[in-house]
């Protein structure tokens, strides 16, 4: 019967489980048809998953900004919408030829990434875009009353994301919202939680000096440049701590606020 | 073909008598993992039962072409790439879930539970058998997360699937939540009461000490 079997594919399934040829036969097919499948997968689902993201972190954008008081009556003198511009933090202006659309594909090129040397790298980055997208809120006579800083950083369980907003003084803490965390459940990843996030709002970066003095106490805060701690998660406040530390130091926003201050947007 | 009473005790009996999990104590490293909250336990077990159920039954279909040599390799294969396709269905539609769940829907590939099912039954049974017994022991591994999860929410959080249940002491109620039911000790004190219950039950499941000490000598006087 088998000898008389023209079809090659019977012929191939005729075969003994044991010989060579069909022992990797059948290891290809399973690996091909396995393949195609996951690759038809991960291709078909990814625009769904790129907008569940994107939709997520705009809604946690419009919580932060509407938690922050006084900051409706600015919005709608702004005709209810936040400016968004990409800025080059190695100069510390708005970037050239790069806009929230291309920021995806610039920072995809690893040209447009700095490496930090390890004793100015607070936040276990690594390395640093040299392009972020960041959020201006102009108040009636065209100063920047409030400006939203995305943030990235190490916490305990993995990397941290967050978005900070600054008022006007590029010095007052207005809010932060945590877009991305890996914490303990229970413990650090109650940074996600509003009343931990509530004791931010009035904070202060820096002293008279203009030293960076902020940081996430271990326990409740004391003065005007600490957050309450989170007990049984020092590692995350310590992540917080280094994060914001970081981004807001020369390395990362540092020559924006500057800017900033200057009144140079 | 099997008979009806055969089918259905394929089914049932993982759920209580050869429960994967209490009896086999097999997959546990994402039982303790997942059970932080009801929805999480709740959409583990779905995503496991899927795996475990659709790998049975490819499996099983091309048992007979499996070369011996490279089983466990194709095995896998499969229930990673179904594994996958699962993960990233997840991370489309039920994106909350899905990052609450982190990496353990992806260690669902090395869950002891599937290739040990796909081994030992779906290799040597026609698809339909293996498909029965697979899905009973995905119940069988559900049942048990399901239950550690809502005891681990429910005193934890005071919530179930999110609604309160117990008044919190910070929001004016009584109830003080206990931290360690947040935590992974406290799935395994729950899972090691959960096998004690049952054996306690069932005596049938005990197993035979391996190791006898040696009886005491008389103290001497």
């Amino acid at each position: 019967m088998a000898d008389r079997d023209r079809n090659p594919w019977h012929r191939f399934l005729a075969l003994p489980n044991e010989s060579r040829v069909k022992t990797i036969g059948v290891a290809f097919l399973v690996s091909a048809v396995s393949a195609a499948f996951v690759s038809g997968a991960t291709v078909l689902l990814r625009p769904i998953q790129s907008a569940n993201r994107a939709a997520e972190e705009q809604a946690r954008i419009e919580a932060l900004v509407e938690n922050i008081p006084g900051i409706g009556s600015l919005l709608s003198q702004a005709g209810g919408t936040l400016s968004t511009l990409v800025v080059d933090l190695t100069s510390g202006r708005a970037a050239d030829g790069v806009t929230p659309a291309t920021l995806d594909a610039a920072l995809s090129d690893p040209a447009n990434w700095s490496a930090l040397e390890p004793e100015a790298d607070l936040a276990g980055l690594g390395q640093r875009p040299d392009f972020a997208q960041i959020f201006l809120l102009r108040d009636g006579s065209g100063r920047v009353s409030l400006v939203l800083l995305p943030l990235s950083g190490q916490g305990y369980g993995g990397r941290l994301d967050a978005i900070l907003a600054l008022r006007g003084d590029m010095n007052t803490i207005a809010g932060i919202a945590i877009t991305g965390h890996s914490e303990t459940p229970g413990l650090g990843a109650r940074i996600e939680e509003a009343s931990w996030q509530a004791s931010f709002p009035g904070t202060e970066l820096r002293d008279t000096a203009g030293e960076m003095r902020f940081r996430v106490a271990r326990g409740p805060a004391s003065g005007v440049h600490e957050v309450d701690g989170i007990t049984g998660a020092t590692r995350t406040g310590l992540g917080v701590t280094r994060m914001v530390r970081f981004w807001l130091g020369p390395d990362g926003y540092g020559r924006l606020l500057d800017a900033i201050d200057r009144g140079e947007f | 073909m099997a008979t009806k009473s055969e089918i259905w005790r394929v089914l049932t009996d993982p759920l209580v008598r050869q429960n994967p999990v209490t009896l086999q104590i097999l997959g546990i490293c994402s039982a303790l993992a997942v059970t932080t909250t009801l929805a999480t336990a709740v959409t583990m077990s779905i995503s496991l039962t899927v795996v475990l159920t659709l790998a049975a039954g490819l499996i099983s279909t091309i048992r007979r072409h499996i070369p011996e040599t490279v089983r466990l390799i194709v095995q896998i294969v499969i229930v990673a790439s179904l594994v996958i396709v699962i993960d990233q269905l997840l991370k489309a539609y039920f994106a909350e879930v899905s990052r609450a769940l982190s990496v353990y829907v992806g260690l669902i590939t090395t869950n002891c539970l599937v290739l040990g099912r796909t081994e030992a039954y779906a290799r040597h049974h026609a698809p339909v058998p293996a498909m029965i017994d697979a899905f009973g022991n995905g119940l069988g591994y559900s049942l048990v997360l399901v239950l550690i999860g809502a005891l681990r929410e429910l005193f934890g959080k005071g919530e179930l699937f999110g609604y309160e249940m117990l008044p919190l002491a910070d929001a004016g109620g009584w109830f003080e939540p206990l931290s360690l039911m947040l935590l992974a000790p406290s799935a395994f004190f729950l899972l090691g009461f959960l096998v004690w219950a049952v054996r306690s039950w069932r005596p049938e499941q005990v197993e035979a000490p391996d190791y006898t000490p040696p009886g005491r000598a008389e103290a001497a006087e």
